[in-house]
């Protein structure tokens, strides 16, 4: 299996490589539109009915339970809210350290994901937990300022402790194609992560054509970031199967054309164990066993932890217990 | 071992009631189980029940009854009170599904999620689009304007096939009741439950005795049926062999015939076309039904500039196929359907492979009994191969490549076929380009095996003659000119 190298990076490494991939001695945005342009194109229909076929495996028993904590341990369990408060997020902390009080083998989610001036708290409240803490940055959500402020946002993330930093890109030059800022911006953001892992959130919900998505996954993997992320959570709509489903063929055949695996992370709107479980079929089924750890696959949720927990118990007991069996965080 | 291994998912088979012995379905009633032999559940071999072989006495008999629906009841009642109970069918199929899908899965060996998701709903939905039609036939263009009003031709003797059991039998009879025919129908003799269980649907609606007569056997009873002088009409889906032997059969007769029989269709892959879809679309064109599809992609036509890499994605997806217990819910592919198709297929495999094909599998492990052939894919065909020109029934694709659209056009319409068609491309003026050149019933753009009530079917050349389904579907069942009346449609 290829592993990313955590080194940093610079972004002038991160170009080599991109020329490198395109065959080109000058990234322009000429090239990188007739390499993007080239790329096969996405049957809406066919991506969706593929989606929907793979949506009715049967998950039962053994392979359910199996499915349920490999889950609980891809989450990044999130709270982006402008009314978070200190106390909002650490007792969100405090869910992720214990998520069910009433059977210790539940495993941890994979990381707390809050705003940047929420980082310090967060990674007070896990200590030395091994759950990440991972901030948007980049004048989360909308992407709309100025590039110095958008390294400065990741910077001060960075600074105060966070392991991962998810970014937007910039919708509106992508849209308007002009790539070359939307590499450039990616690559810029991923030097400024240092050590820290890059998400680089494509907000497909404004893309809204699969080619586009297709398009915005392979820019975001050239120039340089460790995970595709589908949306902000902010914007409908968010995850979807299909969208996805793009993006995990994407993050597929990118490895098999530079040997560098990158990783998948669902956003928003993944709320149920049954939807969680399709995702999980989806990656075992289109990117491959690889995958299917949180090392490479993460759902970016808040609700969602509480219906596993409910029916990691209902597998446990027998019995489907309720809401107040769970506790609120 | 893989990370996410799927427990098994079996669907239950305590839904449905198999009785050990059936008789034929004529009048109304079922008659005693006589002269029987078995039909068996071709997954693991065992005896599903026995059903009776129809004589010509039996065929007789239901033609007699179909006869005397048609004059007396069928044939005059309105279109509006033969649409209610063909809703009223419809209705029935939807709330049975499950028993249908399970009892179908049985018999026939192909997947549950295909009985559930295809076969059942598609059946519903052919019942329901003709119900619509009956009190419309005036209206469906079938005649000129001012001439008299479309009228059924009486008794229609239909002959269906093994590989859709009850979603042919939708298509023979939805239309032929929705426009005021009456029917003698036999199903393959290794799939005649669900049939036999869609009489009991009929009792069930309270269709009048006789407009729906139900007679199982072999090609024998098959043959009673088609040289029988009280059958006004045939349809016929099976095999171009038989369907020949049909035509000659009623050949200097007044018999109607419309025959749905073999292809081998091209699937043509453009380098232009959206990949990851085209390889689902191949997938989906071969390996749905374990490629006992008359429209099958089984000829992969592709540019052969993307040759090798739609090769290689084809392969990796087939290595997630999963092939298995029909009943399991996560089965991608179930069983042959007869030990006779079995050694068709084998035996035709082997003559690829002798005439310098390659032939590949996915890693998987068959069951121990029961009828089974792994998914193969065989590279490296030509057009003078065997698996190239002759319909091979089953879970096999053969690749052949192409340079140009001309020769893909060229390629794809070099066969005695005419069934179908798949073209994947982008480019929207090549799709309409391609469509208007290939010699074939159906041409499915970016995607392939789609089936739909309200789209007609059916073939050129040794792929048979008359459409089904659509507007045009109905043309086969009625008649425009006033010599053949014997009775109302109105």
């Amino acid at each position: 299996m290829v592993t990313v190298s955590t080194t940093t990076r610079t972004a002038s490494d991160v170009a080599a490589q991109a020329r490198d991939v395109l065959g080109v001695s000058r990234l322009t945005n000429r090239a990188l539109t007739s390499w993007l342009h080239g790329l096969p194109g996405v049957d809406q229909v066919g991506n969706e009915a593929r989606a929907a076929g793979l949506g009715t495996r049967s998950i039962k028993t053994t392979s359910k339970a199996w499915a349920i904590d490999t889950a609980i341990g891809m989450i990044d369990l999130t709270t982006l809210e402008g009314s978070d408060t200190v106390g909002k997020v650490r007792s969100l902390c405090a869910k992720a350290l214990v998520p069910d009080p009433l059977d210790p083998s539940t495993p941890r989610p994979a990381a707390i994901c809050v705003y940047g001036d929420m980082v310090a708290t967060a990674k007070a409240a896990l200590g030395d937990s091994g759950i990440h803490v991972a901030a948007v940055a980049t004048a989360f959500p909308s992407g709309r300022a100025s590039l110095a402020v958008k390294l400065a946002d990741t910077r001060d993330a960075v600074e105060a402790g966070a392991d991962e930093i998810d970014m937007v890109i910039d919708r509106g030059a992508f849209l308007s194609g002009d790539y070359l800022t939307v590499f450039d911006q990616i690559a810029q953001v991923k030097q400024a992560c240092g050590e820290a892992h890059l998400k680089v959130i494509l907000e497909t919900g404004e893309l809204v054509t699969y080619d586009n998505a297709r398009r915005a996954s392979f820019l975001a993997m050239l120039a340089g970031g460790d995970f595709i992320k589908t949306s902000t959570g902010k914007v409908g709509p968010a995850a979807t199967l299909p969208v996805t489903l793009v993006m995990l063929e994407a993050v597929r055949d990118w490895r098999e054309l530079t040997g560098v695996q990158v990783g998948v992370k669902p956003a928003g709107g993944i709320r149920t164990t049954k939807d969680a479980i399709k995702y999980l079929v989806m990656v075992s089924e289109v990117a491959g066993d690889d995958w299917l750890t949180p090392e490479w696959f993460r759902f970016g949720a808040s609700s969602l932890l509480n219906d596993l927990l409910l029916q990691r118990q209902k597998l446990t007991t027998g019995a489907y217990s309720g809401a107040d069996y769970v506790t609120l965080d | 071992m893989p990370k996410f291994e799927y427990a098994p998912a079996p669907e239950s088979r305590a839904v449905v009631t198999i009785e050990e012995a059936y008789g034929h379905f004529v009048d109304g009633a079922f008659t005693a189980p006589a002269e029987t032999f078995p039909t068996l559940n071709p997954a693991d071999e065992t005896v599903l029940a026995q059903v009776s072989q129809a004589g010509s006495e039996d065929v007789d008999r239901a033609v007699a009854a179909a006869r005397r629906a048609f004059e007396g009841v069928w044939g005059r009642m309105s279109g509006a009170e033969r649409g209610k109970y063909l809703f009223r069918i419809a209705r029935i199929l939807q709330e049975r599904a499950r028993e249908f899908a399970v009892l179908e899965t049985l018999d026939n060996g192909k997947p549950i999620k295909e009985t559930r998701d295809v076969d059942v709903p598609i059946a519903a939905a052919h019942f329901f689009y003709h119900a619509g039609w009956a009190d419309k036939l005036e209206y469906a263009g079938l005649s000129a304007s001012g001439a008299d009003v479309p009228r059924p031709h009486g008794v229609v003797g239909q002959v269906i096939p093994w590989n859709f059991p009850l979603l042919m039998l939708a298509w023979k009879i939805a239309p032929a009741l929705a426009t005021g025919n009456t029917v003698v129908l036999k199903p393959a003799e290794t799939t005649p439950l669900t049939a036999l269980l869609f009489a009991e649907v009929c009792q069930q609606a309270g269709l009048p005795a006789g407009v729906v007569n139900i007679v199982t056997g072999d090609g024998r009873t098959g043959q009673a049926l088609v040289e029988h002088p009280g059958v006004d009409k045939i349809a016929f889906t099976g095999s171009t062999e038989v369907g020949k032997s049909i035509a000659r059969s009623i050949a200097g007769t007044s018999k109607k015939a419309t025959l749905e029989l073999g292809g081998k269709a091209a699937n043509i892959v453009f380098d232009d076309a959206p990949i990851d879809q085209a390889v689902e679309g191949i997938v989906g064109g071969i390996f749905f039904n374990q490629g006992q599809v008359c429209c099958a992609g089984s000829r992969l036509l592709v540019q052969e500039n993307v040759h090798d890499e739609v090769v290689s994605r084809l392969k990796r997806r087939l290595g997630t196929l999963r092939v298995g217990d029909p009943m399991d819910k996560n089965s991608d592919l179930g069983a042959i359907n007869s030990k006779a198709q079995l050694e068709r297929i084998t035996s035709l495999v082997e003559a690829g492979v002798a005439e310098g094909a390659e032939r590949w599998s996915p890693e998987c492990s068959l069951p121990a009994k029961g009828y089974w052939f792994p998914p193969t894919v065989l590279t490296g065909v030509s057009q003078t191969h065997r698996v190239a020109t002759e319909e091979i029934f089953g879970p096999v694709l053969s690749v052949l490549t192409f340079r140009t659209p001309q020769e893909a056009v060229a390629k794809a319409n070099n066969t005695a076929y005419g069934l179908s068609a798949g073209v994947w491309t982008e480019k929207g003026s090549r799709i309409l380009w391609m469509a208007d050149h290939l010699r074939a019933g159906v041409v499915w753009a970016n995607t392939f095996n789609r089936f739909d009530p309200t789209s007609p079917f059916g073939g050129y050349k040794e792929s048979g003659y008359g459409r089904e389904g659509g507007r045009h579907g109905l043309e086969a069942y009625v008649t425009t000119s006033a010599s053949t009346l014997t009775g109302a449609a109105r």
